[in-house]
């Protein structure tokens, strides 16, 4: 990995790429007020309101029109409750306003796993160990291979099809994938400890699951199995729109992986370089921008994951000019781009290396747990 | 429905309210049907204590009255009590606690306060000069030990300042329950305009010879020393006494009774403002209060890395403020942000102990 700016800027010029953007940091810091504030109770009553409009319009969704107004408008609510919302908000980003109601030590949010363990493992593991190969879990989810750091095997050929397969089950596919279940066998977790975790799973899904697949269903009356498809359809809605925006934020062909050698000492200035190298944006309009939880500005998210998500766009322009300056590739295209270049790499890396099995002289690859 | 309640059936069965919530939540999980009542009304939300803004009434040049109207659930206060009331500013909730200066009834489903903006203070000038009618503040139910005796004798009221506004609301409350028998008050502030309350304290002396008022205006005669209490007030010693001003008005008021000996005929109401660290403050002793543990923070160290060297069982994630793993309510004091130098910090404040360095000698809730 010769051509990694890590290895090619000097460490002074890495301290002052770092400094500039600690200056855009502290920027927004002291430009964070009550427009922001307002943002995201606007969101929010929106999202409430289009959640409440949705389900009143189930109530008839025997009729077709109301069955289309109603599912449209909840796919919506819960797109905005996990991207926008509670992403964000678990995220610590709207802390600084103290209001006890929207804060990341109170908030839960509309999905199987549950606020805390999701904390856990993707505020902390995650962001800490982006693209990390054999920290970053999310590299692949355990289950693909979506770094030439990873080591293939036979498995890795059906790939496609898993991919293909999570998409409309997400949210039960992160929150399996949270149990970390290969922590028991190595050890890293007690059974005790699994089982309480699995405890506290199976709470929050039964009341998940209940509340759109029975409670909403049955209130409907005659149109009971209209809106318990319509939840479903929102459900699945949600879960490929969050699977597409999640998968194209690491995992387009340019987005760099790295592996525990690389990071070994790494200073706080060249943690920004591997976030900067281990995200990829998405562009479009601002509505495109809301409705994905601004992490199309995956970039600035990854540099910055504790400012207010509706700056995101605004600093964007002026990291990348920064990119540019140190001649360090900003990785950045149209949804479809995106999205194809995701699928290019899954499909790519479920084909077993040329050279595998033969000299490699890359620094040793650091196996998945499985 | 005589089975709702009927005694020694072991577990009551819960009420239809409570029922009909619970069916609610499952409707609405993980979210709260507050939530969404809280949308249309924010007084509606049982989550926080609320109250809008219904009246604004300018009392002097710098202090001002807001008459409050709670949400549901409200607790009435007692005479004396204060609240602790939230307002945002610039998208950030700040709090602080005010005396009521409302009668303590309990029917008019409102109560006020009046806070006098101080200089260069972040909250108090916001809620005395930006306060508009409808603005919606978070209340928390009224607290404090500074109230009316059961039965009244003869009292004595000694007030400097804003130190009025609990004793307005304890005379008001005298004079509606028509106990205002025998009253000496002594209040001083720095002019007569400057007296909060001054026209209708000046209007209770005229109507009523049970109370008389003592205004000691100190520009022109200087501070209320208590050595011109015999002269004010002969029988003092015999008094119950309620004092609320100034810290040294009070320091002395307390040595001064304590020297009669009559300190338990004493009661002292001390506004606590909130204490900040100086713009150069490093390190300090931080307590952990839960713990009961009490470690010296050196500068630059976070607060998380000083509470494991001490044994206290630290909440912790990332270590470099981007998970927010390891937060912590302030209990008081101040930190500063190692990655700005930016010193900051409220009672109750949550705050980042791992990049979070100890300004001045603070305390945490772990």
């Amino acid at each position: 990995m010769t051509s990694s700016p890590t290895a090619r800027l000097s460490e002074m010029q890495i301290a002052e790429f770092g400094r500039e953007l600690d200056a855009i940091r502290e920027e927004i810091l002291a430009t964070r007020g009550d427009r922001d504030a307002v943002y995201i109770r606007k969101v929010i009553k929106t999202q409430r309101g289009l959640e409440a409009g949705g389900r009143a319009a189930l109530f008839v969704s025997m009729f077709p029109p109301a069955w289309v107004a109603g599912t449209a408008m909840l796919s919506v609510a819960k797109i905005l409750e996990n991207m926008e919302i509670g992403h964000n908000v678990l995220h610590g980003q709207w802390d600084w306003m103290r209001d006890p109601e929207i804060h990341s030590t109170t908030w839960e949010w509309d999905t199987v796993i549950s606020a805390d363990a999701w904390k856990h493992t993707h505020n902390d593991t995650h962001h800490r160990w982006t693209n990390v190969v054999g920290k970053d879990r999310d590299v692949g989810y355990t289950m693909m291979r979506m770094s030439e750091d990873q080591r293939w095997e036979k498995r890795h050929l059906g790939q496609p099809l898993y991919n293909l397969l999570l998409a409309p089950v997400f949210d039960w596919g992160i929150a399996l994938y949270d149990l970390e279940l290969d922590d028991v066998r190595t050890g890293a977790k007690t059974a005790q400890q699994m089982r309480r975790q699995i405890r506290s799973l199976a709470k929050k899904a039964a009341k998940q699951s209940l509340k759109d697949f029975v409670v909403w269903p049955l209130l409907s009356g005659p149109s009971a199995l209209p809106t318990l498809l319509a939840n479903v359809t929102a459900n699945v809605a949600r879960n490929i729109w969050s699977h597409t925006i999640i998968f194209c934020g690491h995992f387009p062909e340019g987005v760099e992986t790295f592996t525990e050698d690389q990071i070994e000492n790494e200073t706080r200035h060249e943690w920004y370089l591997r976030q900067l190298q281990g995200s990829a944006n998405i562009e479009g309009s601002p509505l495109f921008h809301i409705l994905t939880g601004n992490l199309s500005h995956q970039i600035e998210h990854h540099l910055f994951p504790d400012l207010p998500s509706n700056r995101y766009g605004e600093i964007a322009p002026r990291v990348r000019a920064l990119c540019e300056k140190y001649g360090v590739h900003y990785e950045t295209g149209s949804l479809s781009r995106q999205y194809g270049s995701m699928w290019k790499r899954l499909c790519r890396l479920a084909l077993p290396p040329a050279n595998q099995g033969t000299v490699d002289t890359r620094p040793k690859p650091v196996p998945l747990a499985a | 429905m005589a089975f709702l309640t009927s005694p020694g059936g072991g577990n009551r069965r819960p009420g239809l309210g409570h029922r009909l919530r619970s069916a609610a939540i499952s409707l609405t999980t993980p979210l709260l049907p507050d939530d969404y009542l809280g949308l249309i009304n924010p007084l509606w939300s049982t989550r926080e204590g609320r109250g809008r803004v219904v009246e604004v009434r300018r009392e002097t040049a710098q202090a001002t009255t807001l008459v409050i109207r709670p949400g549901s659930g409200w607790t009435p206060h007692q005479a004396g009590q204060w609240v602790r009331v939230g307002v945002q500013i610039d998208g950030t909730w700040q709090s602080r606690t005010y005396s009521v200066t409302s009668v303590a009834d309990g029917r008019t489903g409102r109560f006020s306060i009046t806070v006098k903006g101080i200089d260069g203070g972040r909250v108090s000038p916001y809620l005395a000069h930006s306060t508009k009618v409808g603005t919606v503040l978070r209340v928390d139910p009224p607290q404090g030990e500074f109230v009316l005796a059961p039965v009244m004798g003869r009292a004595l009221f000694l007030t400097g300042g804003s130190g009025i506004t609990p004793v307005m609301g304890m005379l008001r409350t005298m004079v509606a329950d028509g106990r205002l028998l025998d009253a000496v008050h002594v209040h001083s502030a720095l002019h007569r305009d400057d007296v909060i309350f001054g026209d209708e304290l000046r209007r209770l002396a005229h109507r009523f010879d049970s109370y008389r008022l003592h205004e000691q205006h100190t520009d022109r005669h200087g501070l209320f020393t208590l050595d011109r209490l015999d002269q004010i007030c002969p029988d003092w010693r015999e008094r119950e006494v309620w004092a609320c001003g100034p810290p040294a008005l009070l320091d002395a008021i307390e040595k001064h009774w304590a020297d009669a000996g009559r300190y338990e005929r004493l009661h002292v109401e001390r506004f606590q403002p909130p204490v900040f660290a100086a713009p150069d403050a490093e390190g300090g002793t931080v307590s952990f209060a839960v713990t009961g543990r009490d470690a010296e923070a050196p500068a630059g160290r976070p607060i998380l890395e000083v509470g494991e060297a001490a044994g206290v069982a630290m909440p912790s994630g990332c270590r470099m403020g981007i998970c927010f793993s390891c937060v912590a309510p302030l209990r008081s004091g101040q930190v500063r942000d190692l990655r700005t130098g930016e010193i900051h910090g409220d009672e109750g404040e949550i705050i980042q102990t791992c990049v979070s360095a100890a300004a001045g000698p603070c305390s945490i809730d772990l």
